[in-house]
């Protein structure tokens, strides 16, 4: 049977927040295919993680080892590969965070599959899946197939929801992963500083570009105003380029993908890779002195004029109306 | 150390979105007559590169690409900022995403520099069909550590430190072995402009061409294919608020209030 795996990384017995989303393109390409739908939860300790997953696939394996504690590339990819090798896979999907980066294309390579990356839609086309997703910073969008199975596929965040829980419990197969020496030594961690709401589930995003000319206004009046409408504060690649603001806040094709209900963007031209970002947003505004800039080929309202009144306006008209 | 840089020569991503067309086999972009630049990440990867050198001037920084005669130009910049070899694996432009065969072309090329690389330095992703495989498939065929997504490399006692971004926070980290980094952008590997005396002296500076056939990479068996390519179509309606600050705002907000809350 050609079925279809998703791999969840929980090193530590943690997955990220956005880890099941991928069970949604799966169940989408099992049915196409015909084969089912398995969760292979690649970590020590994931036990609860592998209990959501086998209320939403039709089987779980658990890849364990003491080994498998905090994430290694080497160790995961070994336990993935472990987990997959031998049995008939059309296609492994992961989503596309730091970890699903390193190992899926590794991975591709040891199962002699075929590797893709940050797709945004999945279906069965003739017989066998296709991938969609931006190509040329936004400027497209490209079909894609794999030649060789199985494809090993990260998911952009947000691209796919997480499939309902399906009332039953999937049987569970636990593994032992084979212990792999580290290749990298970790030295240091440092936290990022803890936001409040996170950018890809934001109802709102209020983002600065070059156009708002440094970072204060990204702690100042952009922050004020996310705040007021119980939002997060976003940027454009220039903002962060610029060193205004941590690569955390980029928007766009490779930062975050933000799906929110309003996305307002300050002082952003509106480059493809930007706007590829921001697909998902149900009402864009635009706050732009130039009435040519890109961005208001997609925003539904467009304020043109300096960003600072119009803010600051903005931030008082949303505080008075509470 | 030895340090490889690989970077690609891609059609200009900064080009306006109206100049892209795509060509009459539905699943490429016209390419002729248009800009190009050395990928973005790659730019990023090169000054992380260079700023090992400003440290430890000893270090020997290669560049290598796979692509035909027109990608020397990216070599020549990479030249131009004081990278010391050039290295060009001669290819046709591909049509589609085959970035597992580069990856196995670029990995053969490496084997053959002497001395080995304690490093080899990409881009996250080329900036054109964007795959991110290169750098994973590279360290697996090389049998490398992967250090993904990093931005800053310092040395340390004869290796090397990398500062990478991970999920929720950035890390520091030192390969035990030779290790292929992912670069990401950084405000503080904006790639450097160069000197106009070196952009002169780089054209007199020597590239290695070899071609790709006697890699002993088969050609013509892409991994991934592109089908079709499309351009997104976007509507075009854009109300414009009209009136003082304080009245833009204030429609603005009731618009809000009212999207918010449907």
């Amino acid at each position: 049977m050609p079925d279809v795996y998703v791999l969840i990384f929980a090193p530590g017995g943690a997955a990220a927040r956005a880890a099941l989303e991928p069970l949604g393109a799966g169940r989408a390409l099992a049915e196409g295919l015909g084969g089912k739908l398995a969760g292979v939860v690649v970590g020590a300790g994931a036990e609860e993680v592998a209990a959501e997953a086998r209320r939403r696939a039709d089987a779980v394996i658990h890849v364990t080892g003491d080994h498998l504690r905090a994430y290694e590339a080497d160790a995961f990819t070994a336990a993935a590969e472990h987990a997959l090798k031998g049995r008939d896979a059309a296609a492994v999907l992961t989503l596309a965070d730091a970890v699903g980066r390193e190992v899926a294309p590794r991975l591709a390579a040891r199962l002699g599959g075929s590797p893709l990356t940050e797709v945004s839609g999945a279906q069965v086309e003739d017989g066998r899946p296709v991938f969609t997703r931006p190509v040329f910073g936004g400027k497209a969008v490209a079909k894609l197939v794999g030649r060789r199975a199985p494809v090993v596929v990260t998911v952009k965040a947000g691209a796919f929801e997480a499939p309902a829980e399906s009332g039953a419990e999937a049987p569970l197969e636990t593994i032992q992963a084979p212990a792999v020496e580290p290749a990298v030594e970790v030295l240091a961690r440092e936290a990022a500083p803890a936001a409040g709401v996170p950018l890809d589930a934001a109802p709102v995003v209020v983002s600065g570009g070059r156009g708002v000319g440094g970072p204060e206004p990204f702690q100042k009046e952009l922050k004020e105003l996310a705040e007021a409408l119980g939002g997060a504060v976003g940027a454009s690649l220039a903002a962060v380029d610029a060193g205004w603001v941590p690569q955390s806040y980029q928007v766009g094709q490779t930062g975050t993908a933000v799906a929110p209900t309003v996305y307002i963007a300050v002082g952003i031209s509106g480059a493809s890779q930007h706007l590829a970002g921001i697909s998902g947003a149900k009402h864009v505004v635009a706050i732009n002195k130039d009435k040519d800039a890109p961005i208001f080929r997609v925003a539904e309202v467009g304020l043109v004029g300096e960003w600072k009144p119009i803010v600051d306006a903005l931030i008082r008209a949303v505080k008075a109306g509470k | 150390m030895h340090v490889v840089v690989c970077i690609k020569h891609i059609l200009d991503p900064e080009m306006p979105p109206a100049s892209f067309r795509i060509a009459e086999d539905g699943r490429s972009p016209v390419e002729a007559g248009l800009p190009r630049a050395i990928g973005p990440f790659d730019q990023n990867a090169l000054e992380v590169a260079l700023k090992l050198k400003d440290a430890r001037p000893e270090t020997t920084v290669t560049v290598l690409t796979a692509g035909p005669a027109e990608a020397n130009e990216a070599l020549r910049k990479a030249l131009a900022l004081n990278a010391d070899r050039a290295v060009r694996v001669d290819l046709e432009r591909l049509p589609g995403p085959d970035s597992a065969t580069v990856a196995a072309l670029l990995a053969a090329a490496i084997r053959r520099l002497e001395p080995a690389p304690d490093l080899v330095l990409v881009g996250r992703q080329s900036g054109d069909w964007d795959q991110g495989v290169v750098g994973p498939v590279l360290a697996e065929k090389l049998g490398a550590a992967i250090v993904g997504l990093g931005y800053a490399a310092e040395p340390a006692d004869g290796g090397v430190i990398i500062t990478r971004q991970v999920d929720d926070g950035i890390e520091k980290v030192r390969p035990k072995r030779a290790a292929v980094v992912t670069v990401t952008n950084h405000e503080s590997n904006v790639l450097r402009l160069p000197k106009l005396k070196d952009v002169v002296a780089a054209h007199r500076k020597p590239i290695d061409v070899i071609p790709a056939a006697e890699l002993g990479v088969p050609l013509d068996e892409p991994l991934v294919e592109a089908v079709s390519l499309s351009i997104p179509q976007r509507e075009a309606h854009c109300e414009f608020l009209e009136g003082e600050p304080e009245e833009m705002a204030a429609a603005l907000a009731e618009r809000i209030r009212r999207w918010l809350s449907a």
